[in-house]
């Protein structure tokens, strides 16, 4: 696996290093990338090093989408509300300029200080949050803005009212949506990927992951809880999974991953958000001039064969 | 019918197997134990209460299938252990373990079906096997079957009973929620109709993609529907869980599914509205 994931951007490499510099300084970024997607491959993490990017991923101080927008988006417009029941303060949306066009943004938002957490519920959606997330795409849609989805999440909230207003469902119906728009869609993973609440934002036409974060089928508690029968085992748990952005990258879970500076996205947030910016302004050139239809066709068939065995192919 | 001895009152309490668990045969609503021909006979729901037990997936399709109608595809489709998992123990072990207890390749069974007569496609899961975790092939197989059902131009119809995403596949597992999720869009859009049965459990990763995304969502009495499970939310919120917290009669009443079948009406209900789905106008 880690041969193929290896030689496919090695390929890519050497075709980049031939062309003529055409687009400057961003096909100069292109390289740096991929060398350093490279090197992350050809060395297999450790056990340690997985864990350091979960706790990374966690890290307090660590850039969140609203930080994000700040630097990136100018003229934002925060939407809110769902139109049905509230508003999540879990998830953010809204409108803004994005290098010049106008763009979609929905992500997960946890709190900073106490008091934010509180009224963000530590970043776990409710439905409503959902709900707002896909009320934002449906308009994004409608006026053929490109969607940005910035995933930070733990994991959807776990509670009496969250599964009353039909959270599993709420979770089915937003992929669903994203499964029919008609206007590209960028996903960054910025910190915890969690599992159903993630993917509820994350059918996109390109799945980017942070250096640092993490995408994963149950936290690493959880896993260790239910099949090590002990919270305690986390570390192995991750380990065992694989949760880092080498290896969702090596799976074909993601397309890229996204530089941060040295030492995690919270030693520097202006230098992270840029590296951010140049990675989803590139992916969203990748979609000019496709037409809506041939645009989710390719969406669909990207999850279609995602991950796919070999003998199943 | 006529045959069957109620046994209900001597085996009342009956010893528990081994390490104190219950017997699987008796009734957790009201004690009553059965043998399994009894409870066969009576589609696996307790005479006494009316609680539902398991049904496996081969019985599930033999109870709602015309006789002889079945035929499986993709039965030969095996998982593999893309991450090496190894947790206590490792993954191929469990694998194999699941095959031979349950006699099944993998937690979902698909194929072409008719039910009175009426052909659809069926995709069953089956608990037993890694509490009907879906993995990729359990992905690979629902996908194929809607688009099995979209080739012959039938409804599709699933019935679910699933933990959620199988955890020693990792983050490809996740991945089936959007493949599944991506596999009803396509069926939808050629028309197809998709008639989704919940029976218990269907949780996580399977409530929060394909399952709740048919045209139609029936759920069995009692069956949990929840994608935190209770356990978990007592445990994170220590909030007190109200009656039936999770189950079928709870999203009933919150508007989560159009109705709640008992079994022995499960195949009529089905068959019905495959019949009104078949007369489209177009």
């Amino acid at each position: 696996m880690a041969r193929e994931a290896e030689l496919r951007i090695r390929e890519q490499l050497s075709r980049l290093r031939s062309l003529p510099l055409l687009r400057g300084a961003r096909l100069e970024g292109e390289l740096e990338r991929l060398q350093r997607q490279l090197e992350r491959i050809v060395a297999e993490p450790s056990d340690e090093e997985i864990w350091r990017s979960v706790e990374l991923a966690r890290n307090a101080d660590r850039p969140y989408t609203l930080d994000y927008v700040e630097r990136l988006l100018e003229d934002w417009f925060e939407l809110h509300g769902d139109r049905a029941h509230g508003d999540d303060a879990a998830v953010v949306a809204g409108l803004g300029r994005f290098r010049g066009r106008t763009v979609v943004l929905v992500g997960n938002q946890k709190g900073r200080d106490v008091k934010e957490r509180t009224d963000r519920n530590f970043g776990m959606a409710y439905p409503e949050g959902y709900g707002k997330a896909m009320r934002a795409m449906e308009l994004a849609n409608r006026h053929g803005f490109p969607v940005i989805s910035l995933v930070d999440i733990p994991g959807a909230y776990p509670g009496v009212t969250a599964e009353e207003h039909g959270q599993g469902g709420a979770i089915a119906r937003s992929q669903a949506l994203m499964a029919r728009l008609r206007v590209p869609i960028v996903t960054c993973i910025i910190g915890e990927g969690g599992s159903g609440g993630a993917i509820a934002t994350a059918l996109a036409d390109r799945v980017l992951m942070q250096e640092n974060a993490i995408y994963t089928v149950i936290s690493p508690e959880g896993c260790a809880a239910i099949l090590w029968r002990d919270a305690g085992e986390a570390q192995k748990a991750a380990a065992a999974f694989k949760p880092d952005a080498g290896h969702c990258l090596e799976l074909g879970v993601i397309d890229a991953i996204v530089a941060e500076p040295d030492g995690g996205a919270h030693t520097n947030a202006d230098e992270a958000a840029r590296l951010l910016g140049d990675a989803l302004a590139e992916s969203i050139e990748l979609f000019d001039g496709l037409a809506g239809d041939d645009l989710r066709r390719q969406r669909r068939v990207r999850f279609r064969t995602i991950g796919q065995l070999s003998t199943t192919a | 019918m006529s045959e069957r001895i109620d046994v209900s009152i001597e085996h009342r309490h009956a010893p528990p197997e081994d390490g104190g668990r219950p017997h699987p045969n008796t009734c957790p609503g009201c004690g009553s134990h059965y043998r399994d021909d009894e409870l066969d006979a009576n589609l696996r729901v307790c005479p006494q209460c009316g609680h539902h037990f398991p049904v496996h997936a081969r019985e599930r399709i033999r109870q709602l299938a015309d006789n002889d109608s079945f035929a499986e595809e993709a039965a030969e489709l095996r998982s593999d252990d893309p991450l090496d998992f190894f947790d206590l123990r490792p993954y191929t072990e469990r694998l194999a373990e699941a095959e031979l207890s349950t006699g099944l390749g993998e937690a979902m069974v698909i194929g072409h079906a008719a039910i009175e007569e009426l052909p659809c496609e069926l995709a069953v899961m089956e608990f037993g096997f890694m509490g009907g975790s879906m993995g990729r092939i359990v992905g690979e197989k629902f996908a194929r079957a809607c688009e099995s059902a979209t080739e012959r131009g039938v409804p599709l119809v699933s019935v679910t009973a699933s933990g959620g995403a199988r955890m020693q596949e990792g983050i490809l597992s996740l991945m089936q929620l959007p493949k599944t999720v991506c596999a009803v869009e396509d069926l939808h859009d050629s028309g197809g109709t998709m008639i989704s049965v919940m029976a218990h459990p269907t949780t996580a990763g399977v409530l929060a993609s394909f399952a709740s995304l048919g045209d139609v969502l029936l759920a069995e009495p009692g069956a949990l529907l929840s994608f935190t499970g209770p356990r978990v939310v007592q445990q994170t919120t220590r909030e007190k869980l109200p009656d039936n917290f999770g189950r079928a009669e709870s999203n009933y009443r919150h508007g989560h599914v159009d109705q709640i079948v008992p079994r022995p009406e499960l195949r009529a209900t089905v068959a019905r509205l495959l019949r009104l789905f078949s007369s489209n106008g177009a």
